[in-house]
């Protein structure tokens, strides 16, 4: 195909339609970007009613989309032997920023989580660092044989452990869970023994109370606690999860129709177009909203684990399902934790919140998948 | 340095991955399951509790204050309304930093401490969540522009427009209508739930006065509606609406002609007049001076104000009209002068020599009459014209405490009047028993003598004097003095005497006592009807035995006090006015012209000439317009 006719066959055509041919040289995968935009063409329609009809907020998320979008088409480019080389030198970068947000970040909200760069603003290492990590661990996997030696559990687990931690002292316990979890996926995939795992789950159960008493701070051990028991402060902390819960609960099947929903229309919802956004969509989409959204969800990430099943090295494999499962553990949390069955943590509903950094790192992290997919050596097994 | 190749088995690691990838996707359905079930049941199952929440978040229902009834006089004079006032409402729930907000508040507009104070106790009392606090009223329109330019930074404010009570004639009427001001948990308290919940949406409540006594009447009933609320409570939209019953309005059986006329008569002097319509026992005129501004009153006095009238010696606030307690002096003599012939003890033509003393047999003590060497031979007549004490001392100490206390009783002295107002005082008509419950001492003769002219333990207030006037130009038949055709219950049965025709004459002495040769002649002159009357004066402490009594040589505040008593036209009575001017020393010269005034602003028409003005029940009376536009030019103060 000459540029010119590239060129003849753009206009009028969406992702959807584009040849496979044509996508496979842009390096971009369809199926994942017809349901990424989709995704995200719910979410402005969600964002504009629960921002108050507010269209400013609506272009500045798109403006966002559009930067993410971009990240995504030129990570795509990258072939994937180019991340598993350049794995550890990013990783390594990200555990050096890491150590500078707490000595010399910028504050904000009783936390210290933003490298203030001269005349480019602001940025979160964490946000680095959430796709830094599951590449590191699936990097020192594909160096191994598998499935894992307890001595590469422990190095896997050091590897994901020390980014976690700094993030956790900024403090953002939220991405540090999350970061711990995308790296510990890349362990369950490499085959960790189920036997480690049981063992794993049942420190995790008895340390989480430890945890509680001498670890949290009083903010997070205060989620918790309204988590546990939201009545006791009805009109403070446990104000939140009440209204989003009465949100939910109040749209029933069909739903009070969009831009009718009186819980976030008339204020009662806090954080109604970030954390709390699905709650405004279950409030005016009701149970078919709630459903379709998880379709959507469950189509993208069947759709990375498909690709995961077709990588071809060990790297690649680990690498695109831990960032498929992360994504879905993001999608999990979120809605559990506006509908009350987690404690409050900060993470937002994927490509559905208004949010900074998260749908540049999020779309980066697709971007990474299609790469795995569409830079395949054909050959035979 | 890289392993062969060959040591990894990529089989085995991709058969492992697959395995893994395939519990990966069954844990990805099961979390989904789990959310889905979650939403299932808050959705579904529990859908309806959801909806009750999400709704009592939004509706709320809010109680509205039915309008205050209008006062009018009896010709249908507007004498209290309703008017909009704009004040500044804190909704504490919004309001964040409150402490801070008062700050900034109290740079824009004027707070003194009595707001502050106001706002903290009203703020702490019970109320529903996002329901205003009032926090100041009466914004000027230039607080009002500084408040809304500055509306976007201080959260939590409101401006809203009620409407307050206005009393268009101010202090003249302070004394009788009284004031309403702002409901205070005490008012709630004392209500029953069903009062409750019709105070729901009020905001004021009658604090003395008819406003306070006819407070039920005035204040109709609470409406509801119900609105759509934001979480900052602002209301969005009105969803359903039941209109407030409002209070019905109430017609005074005073006359604001005669009103006025009482209250300019007394002018600055300290003092009341009543004046009462003894055909029907309407109350005409109720003047209490010094009075109060009750518009000051209504959303909350200013401790400026408010102590201004509290350290005001002439005690502006005190009703002295309805209780303060003065002693009748010789105005009670032609009661007793009643009492004696029906008694018995005396007769018209029975005579006494008076040396201008009286002396109880065996006792040295001589009671003084006000004239020094004496009244000579006098009648019952003579002693009533001229004042006589030492006839009333004679013949009091024949008739004895006992008998003078039940007669005195049934013309209202010793007992409240029930008028339709709250805490009359009943004065005192002593008797035995009084005293030994009240002082704890036996009864002596002296006792007696001094009661005879209406001294000692006596007292009397102003309505008692004008009701027992009353009763005496009604010739016996009780009045029960009435503001608006309610009263309290009194025991009271009409007075039935011996000989009726003895009220005739004793009527006939009083009228002497207006004319040549009467103590109270200054007030008849150029009359147009018989007036029939007795002056009085109040000693305000006693006198030592042998002490020449220097007028010039006592403080102002030590003077007698000046009474009178009168009714007229004597012959078919239509008005009785009692009026006291405290230390006006004489009864007949100072507080017999206020009589006269008062009596002439009733009787004679507007050209001058005698009129028999209407009762009430046959008064016109033009309906107090709603809108009271026609009077909003009208000052505060008179």
């Amino acid at each position: 195909m000459s540029q010119r006719e590239f060129i003849r066959q753009m206009p009028g055509q969406t992702g959807a339609s584009l040849s496979p041919g044509l996508a496979v040289r842009l390096h971009l995968d369809p199926p994942l970007l017809v349901g990424l935009l989709l995704l995200m063409f719910g979410g402005l329609t969600v964002l504009y009613s629960a921002g108050g009809e507010n269209m400013d907020l609506v272009v500045r998320q798109c403006i966002r989309f559009g930067a993410g979008l971009t990240v995504l088409f030129l990570l795509a480019q990258i072939p994937p032997r180019s991340y598993r080389f350049w794995a550890p030198v990013i990783y390594s970068i990200g555990l050096v920023l890491l150590v500078l947000v707490l000595v010399i970040g910028t504050e904000a909200k009783g936390a210290q989580r933003w490298l203030s760069i001269p005349g480019a603003g602001r940025f979160q290492p964490a946000e680095v660092m959430k796709l830094a990590v599951p590449a590191m661990v699936a990097w020192y996997f594909t160096e191994r044989t598998l499935p894992p030696k307890l001595t590469d559990v422990i190095a896997a687990l050091l590897l994901l452990g020390v980014p976690a931690m700094l993030i956790g002292l900024q403090p953002d316990l939220g991405t540090a869970i999350l970061i711990a979890a995308s790296g510990l996926v890349v362990l369950f995939m490499a085959g960790l023994s189920w036997r480690l795992i049981a063992v794993a789950v049942i420190i995790v159960v008895t340390a989480a109370p430890l945890m509680y008493f001498f670890v949290m701070h009083d903010y997070q051990r205060n989620r918790v606690d309204t988590f546990l028991n939201p009545e006791a402060d009805p009109r403070g902390t446990g104000w939140n999860i009440i209204q989003s819960k009465t949100a939910i609960g109040s749209g029933g099947v069909n739903g009070k129709g969009w831009l009718d929903g009186t819980q976030s229309r008339l204020d009662f919802l806090p954080e109604s177009s970030t954390d709390f956004i699905l709650a405004v969509l279950s409030e005016e989409f009701g149970l078919v909203g709630v459903s379709i959204l998880l379709m959507m969800y469950l189509v993208i990430v069947g759709r990375g684990f498909f690709i995961s099943w077709q990588a071809q090295d060990t790297f690649a494999r680990l690498l695109a399902a831990s960032l498929v499962m992360t994504f879905f553990i993001y999608v999990f949390v979120n809605i559990g934790m506006v509908s009350g069955l987690l404690p409050v943590v900060g993470v937002p509903l994927p490509l559905i919140s208004y949010g900074g950094t998260s749908v540049v790192t999020l779309l980066a992290s697709f971007g990474m998948l299609m790469s795995i997919h569409t830079h395949r050596r054909l050959m035979s097994y | 340095m890289r392993r062969p190749l060959t040591l990894k088995d990529h089989h085995h690691e991709q058969r492992i991955f697959s395995v893994r990838l395939v519990v990966g996707v069954f844990l990805v359905l099961l979390l989904t399951g789990v959310l889905i079930g979650r939403m299932i049941w808050l959705q579904v199952i529990e859908h309806n509790r959801y909806t009750t929440l999400s709704d009592n978040n939004r509706v709320q229902t809010q109680a509205v204050a039915p309008p205050r009834g209008l006062i009018t006089d009896r010709h249908g004079e507007i004498l209290a309304d309703n008017r909009p006032d704009f004040s500044l409402e804190i909704i504490i729930e919004q309001a964040g930093d409150l402490d801070q907000l008062l700050l900034e508040l109290g740079e824009l507009i004027e707070l003194d401490e009595g707001d502050r104070e106001r706002f903290e106790k009203r703020r702490r009392t019970a109320r529903r969540p996002w329901e205003p606090v009032p926090l100041r009223g009466r914004l000027t329109e230039e607080e009002i522009a500084r408040l809304v330019v500055n509306q976007h930074r201080l959260a939590g404010i409101r401006i809203s427009a009620d409407p307050i009570r206005h009393y268009p004639h101010g202090i003249l009427f302070s004394h009788v209508l009284g004031y309403v001001n702002r409901i205070n948990v005490q008012d709630l308290d004392a209500m029953t739930l069903d009062q409750q919940r019709n105070y729901a949406g009020t905001h004021f409540y009658g604090r003395s006065g008819i406003e306070r006594f006819y407070e039920d009447t005035l204040h109709g009933e609470v409406g509801y509606r119900q609105v759509e609320t934001n979480a900052r409570g602002r209301i969005l939209r009105v969803l359903e609406e039941q209109a407030p019953v409002p209070g019905k309005p109430l017609r005074l059986h005073l006359s604001m002609r005669v009103q006025q006329a009482a209250y300019d008569a007394l002018g600055e002097r300290r003092g009341a007049v009543v004046a009462i319509d003894p055909r029907d026992g309407s109350v005409l005129a109720f003047v209490s001076r010094p009075g109060f501004n009750p518009n000051l009153f209504v959303t909350g006095i200013s401790y400026k104000d408010y102590s201004a009238y509290r350290n005001d010696h002439d005690n502006p606030l005190f009703n002295r009209a309805l209780q303060g307690r003065y002693p009748p002096g010789s105005t009670i003599k032609p009661m007793y002068g009643l009492a004696g012939l029906d008694a018995g003890v005396t007769n018209w033509e029975r005579t006494i020599f008076d040396p201008g003393y009286y002396q109880l047999e065996n006792d040295p003590h001589r009671y003084r009459d006000w004239k020094r060497w004496g009244h000579g031979r006098v009648d019952l007549r003579l002693a009533v014209v001229q004042s006589c004490d030492t006839y009333f001392y004679d013949m009091g100490f024949k008739l004895g405490i006992e008998r003078m206390h039940r007669y005195m009783n049934q013309f209202s002295l010793g007992q409240p009047t029930g008028i339709d107002l709250y805490n009359e005082s009943s004065g005192i008509m002593p008797s035995k028993q009084w005293k030994k419950a009240a002082r704890g001492r036996p009864w002596f003769h002296g006792d007696t003598i001094n009661a005879s002219i209406g001294q000692g333990f006596v007292l009397a207030t102003p309505l008692q004097l004008a009701n027992a006037t009353a009763i005496m130009a009604s010739h016996g038949k009780q009045v029960i003095p009435t503001l608006a055709g309610e009263h309290q219950p009194v025991e009271r049965t009409d007075i039935i005497l011996n000989d009726q025709d003895n009220w005739e004459k004793m009527t006939e002495a009083m009228v002497g006592v207006t004319q040549l040769g009467g103590t109270a002649r200054a007030m008849a002159s150029g009359a147009k009807y018989d007036i029939a009357a007795k002056s009085g004066t109040a000693q305000v402490f006693s006198v030592g035995q042998d002490e020449t009594y220097n007028e010039d040589e006592l403080a102002e505040r030590l003077l007698d006090h000046a009474l009178l008593v009168s009714f007229a036209p004597a012959e078919k009575p239509a008005i009785a006015v009692a009026v006291l001017v405290e230390n006006g020393r004489h009864g007949g010269s100072t507080a017999g012209p206020v009589a006269r005034q008062v009596m002439d602003a009733w009787l004679l028409d507007k050209e001058g000439e005698l009129k028999v003005p209407p009762v009430f029940a046959n008064t016109p009376a033009t309906p107090p317009s709603n809108t009271a536009d026609d009077d909003s030019d009208q000052e505060d103060r008179p």
